[in-house]
């Protein structure tokens, strides 16, 4: 296995105590296995893909390890992550947009960058850029240019690109759609589908809440739900034979193209997350659930209920025995 | 980066004609006479008096309709014909000026270059170490509440008689005549010292926390959380957050320069540095409207010129102005 | 130099839009911060001494003690050249600095919010014209245009020099506020109140001024500081009013009559250090609020 997430606890700190936004997670990445996680604002799965890679100064783990090509992530430890961010283990953020400072030119910033990573052929890390640049539709003076310079689609595929120069192990990619019009968004998923065949990133997890485009890039998709993982299968298994409530109203509640609004109407997922700072015991998403049942008071753990389907649900797991 | 510099240019320009119309306009406009309030100074025989003011009348040009003036004035502004000061006749204003002028570069160039760029180190060094902003913060923050007149008197209250390391007040040692020996240009520098200290001293708290600002907010911005996430060494993103905070600092310089003029002239006229303030207070005292008239403008063009140098600086230093093809904020 | 820090905070990115504290959260953090209460607390307690000091204090201005005495048990701070007490004249000095202070911040308050709105709000000419403006007036030096201006006046008042500081300062409340105006307007909750037919002035008071009021409260207070300090350098070259008492005016008379030739530290430390005080304790409390208001700032 490529990367193994065993019991992963991340919490918050606040004022009014600690926020667990990533509680318990359990989950592993084959090599070359593309992983979708998704799930609504604020269920933790952003903060799992930070805590991934480089840690917020509020944050902290409570439990839990990373495991990458057998050796541990030391994710809690800034000083010993350092070397291994952007050759093992890279993220594209959430704010790639704005990640490229406005000050310095392209070329600049990733021979800085390769200077930190005490990379000394750095012309020759520049030519294959150039190479990369090419390959996905940029021409090569863009690195002669500022961040200003270029418009946004522009600037998130440039930020994938050097996320990815150094061909780490495992890239995050933290909702790198999402501010995207429609044909450029398929452009960047075209683009780590041909990173990762390529072998220019080994595994990849996707963040993002759109589902859809998971459903054309991901090998396999987890769902994320109030902090916890509720499902894991291989993409065809969530899209068409999702088991846990959660991900079967997600799929439904998803628009399908042709269909007018007065021949079906959007069905959402009433009601509302509940709060992190003071969970509730046994199952988080009981009180929305159409299936609840006495057993749901009872945190149920992910089960393995056919091969390589995960689910967090004690109906699930009671049809699957069945 | 055309559009930004004309548009700047215009700004100056209309600055100027606000600044030379201020000039000219205050005296005229403010009740009575300017002549009057003038030689109503002086115990003058009635036959005296009216000898005199029809002379200054005419030299001052108040017999001539506001027209007139205004229009002879920038006659002489354009020439560099400032007139002749009143209370140091028949001395031309321009040359009285030019004789002050060295001090009072001496004083505010080093002063404010160097609590400018030394401010700024320090600042930038407090908002990565927090014991080193714990003591440079509140530092900071008193050294920039504190009155220019008040510094005048405390630093060489201490340094002047209590310790009898510098001269209280004074250019030079009047018993010294100028001449270009050791001992003169001694004399110069440590009347120059103080006043110098007390414009750096107070300059550098307020770089040193606005530095300190910028820096903490572009230490937690994407750029910089995307470097750290990247890998980059401490060292790195702490160049790259002071070059982006050094943007704004920079466009701060050129609204600070007012501040500091003005503490520079109270500077002067306590420690009797004689400068372009000490001539303003003078001029002030005696009723000396050219003199004064003079010395205004002048402060004006010299702020304006500094504000373009900045300008020009700025462009070089911020990309983003240096291409911008749609003319950036002026 | 504080106006620097005010130029900084109308363009801090950080703070144009942050989100209004309400009741609760103000108050938690509020009563927590440091900077915020030390700042406050000070500057209260000098308010304070500003308006019971003269009550308290056993001595006129204009009565006439030992000339030139160091503190002692009649005069708390001595007595100047003239023999009056020092101690008298800080207390009715700290009064007008403040005074100028007030009068000038509620002047540059209203030009500068009324110009800021109208340019913010309306924008095109307006808004070019007052930002031309604002540019001409920042770059001429305040203390050297209100000396030229004062000079040729007879009248020395506090009511002129209030008036006159706040009208070469507004130029910084009306860029803050048109800033924020300007970025206020395109958002959401102003284009609801549009939607439902409010008036522009209905819009601009009761949905625009609520949430820059921390960030206005802020420039402001910089303001009011910086005011002290320029007026206090105004009465130092002697254009100060000429029937009362100011800090500026107490230390333009220990120079006069060489405080520091005599040794009269009593005279020389006690109106700067207090005008100091003052001063720094607000730009602390100053940033001790923007701590407040912003969380970005918190928890360094």
């Amino acid at each position: 296995m490529s990367v193994t997430v065993a019991n992963l606890s991340v919490a918050y700190r606040s004022h009014r105590g600690d926020v667990t936004a990533v509680d318990g997670v359990s989950f592993s990445l084959a090599d070359g296995e593309i992983m979708g996680l998704a799930g609504e604002s604020g269920c933790g799965k952003s903060t799992l893909g930070n805590a991934l890679v480089c840690m917020d100064t509020r944050m902290k783990a409570t439990a839990g390890k990373v495991m990458l090509d057998g050796k541990e992530l030391p994710i809690e430890d800034g000083r010993a992550m350092r070397p291994l961010r952007m050759t093992e283990v890279s993220v594209v953020p959430q704010y790639a947009m704005n990640a490229l400072t406005p000050t310095r030119k392209i070329r600049r910033l990733v021979t800085d960058l390769l200077k930190s990573h005490g990379v000394r052929d750095r012309d020759r890390v520049l030519t294959e850029m150039k190479r990369r640049i090419a390959l996905i539709g940029l021409t090569g003076d863009v690195l002669g240019k500022y961040s200003f310079e270029l418009s946004g689609g522009m600037r998130q595929r440039i930020t994938i690109l050097m996320s990815t120069l150094l061909n780490p192990s495992l890239l995050i990619a933290d909702e790198v759609t999402s501010a995207l019009d429609v044909s450029t968004q398929r452009a960047v998923g075209e683009m780590l589908l041909e990173f990762r065949d390529r072998g220019y990133v080994r595994s990849v997890i996707a963040i993002t809440h759109d589902l859809s485009i998971l459903a054309q890039i991901a090998d396999s998709i987890a769902i994320m739900y109030a902090g916890r993982l509720v499902e894991k299968a291989p993409t065809p298994s969530i899209v068409n034979d999702a088991l846990h409530p959660y991900t079967q109203a997600l799929i439904a509640s998803l628009p399908e193209v042709g269909v007018r609004h007065d021949q079906a109407t959007l069905t959402g997922i009433p009601g509302r997350p509940p709060s992190l700072l003071r969970p509730p015991a046994g199952c988080r998403f009981r009180d929305r659930c159409p299936f609840a049942f006495d057993k749901c008071a009872e945190n149920p753990p992910l089960q393995e209920v056919r091969p390589g389907h995960h689910v967090a649900c004690w109906k699930a797991a009671q049809e699957a025995s069945e | 980066m055309h559009r930004f510099l004309i548009r700047k240019l215009i700004t100056y320009m209309m600055a100027f004609v606000v600044g030379v119309t201020i000039d000219w306009g205050i005296p005229h406009l403010m009740p009575g006479d300017p002549v009057q309030t003038y030689l109503s100074q002086f115990r003058l025989q009635p036959a005296g008096y009216a000898a005199l003011y029809s002379t200054m009348s005419q030299a001052f040009g108040t017999n001539m309709s506001a027209l007139a003036q205004y229009l002879h004035y920038w006659k002489g502004m354009l020439t560099w014909d400032l007139g002749v000061s009143y209370t140091s006749f028949p001395t031309e204003v321009s040359t009285m000026i030019g004789q002050a002028l060295p001090y009072t570069l001496a004083l505010l160039v080093p002063a404010i270059v160097l609590s400018y760029i030394l401010g700024n180190r320090l600042g930038a060094a407090a908002a990565r170490r927090k014991l080193l902003d714990n003591s440079v913060l509140p530092l900071g923050y008193v050294f920039q509440a504190m009155p220019y007149a008040w510094v005048a008197l405390i630093l060489p209250y201490l340094f002047g008689v209590v310790w009898h390391v510098f001269p209280v007040s004074g250019g030079y040692d009047h018993s010294l005549l100028p001449s270009w020996n050791w001992t003169f240009i001694w004399s110069l520098i440590t009347h120059w010292f103080l006043p110098f200290l007390s414009v750096f001293l107070i300059s550098l708290g307020g770089w040193a926390i606005g530095m300190r600002n910028l820096v903490i907010y572009e230490l937690e911005n994407d750029a910089s959380r995307y470097l750290r996430a990247l890998g980059a060494r401490e060292r790195v993103i702490r160049r790259y957050a002071y070059r982006n905070a050094s943007l704004p600092q920079l466009s701060g310089l050129a609204l600070a320069l007012g501040v500091v003029v003005g503490g520079n002239i109270v500077t002067e006229v306590a420690f009797q540095y004689p400068g372009l303030g000490h001539l303003l207070y003078q001029a002030i005292a005696g009723k000396d409207y050219f003199l004064l008239q003079g010395i205004f403008i002048f402060i004006i063009i010299g702020v304006l010129v500094a504000n373009f140098i900045i300008d020009l600086v700025f462009i070089t230093v911020d990309p983003r102005t240096r291409l911008s093809m749609q003319g950036a904020q002026a | 130099m504080s106006q620097t820090v005010l130029e900084e905070h109308a363009s801090s990115p950080a703070a144009p839009g942050a989100r209004p504290v309400r009741g609760n959260d103000f108050l938690y953090y509020g009563l927590r911060n440091k900077k915020l209460l030390f700042g406050l607390g000070l500057e209260l307690l000098l308010i304070l001494l500003a308006i019971i000091g003269p009550l308290i204090s056993p001595h006129n201005t204009t009565d006439f003690y030992k000339l030139a005495s160091p503190p002692s048990a009649q005069n708390w701070l001595g007595t100047d050249s003239f023999g009056h007490d020092i101690f008298a004249q800080l207390v009715v000095g700290l009064r007008e600095s403040y005074l100028v202070g007030a009068l000038s911040a509620i002047c540059a308050a209203i030009a500068g919010m009324v110009l800021g709105f109208i340019a913010g709000w309306r924008g095109g000419v307006l808004d070019e014209a007052l930002q031309f403006l604002t540019n001409v007036v920042v770059m001429i030096p305040a203390l050297v245009l209100l000396v030229v201006i004062g000079s040729y006046l007879n009248t020395r008042s506090v009511m002129f020099e209030g008036v006159f500081i706040g009208l070469t300062t507004w130029p910084w409340v009306a860029r803050a506020v048109r800033a924020q105006t300007f970025s206020l307007r395109s958002r959401e909750f102003v284009d609801l109140a549009k939607l439902s037919g409010k008036r522009a002035t209905s819009i601009v008071v009761k949905e625009i001024a609520p949430n820059m009021a921390s960030y206005l409260f802020l420039a402001i207070i910089l303001l009011f500081g910086s005011s002290m300090l320029l007026a206090s350098s105004y009465d130092f070259l002697g254009l100060g009013p000429s029937n009362t008492v100011s800090l500026g005016i107490m230390m333009q008379q220990a120079t006069l009559n060489s405080a520091l030739f005599y040794h009269m530290w009593w005279w020389v430390f006690p109106p700067g250090m207090v005008l100091t005080a003052m001063v720094a304790a607000l730009l602390v409390a100053n940033v001790g609020l923007d701590e407040v208001f912003n969380p970005k700032l918190r928890e360094r």
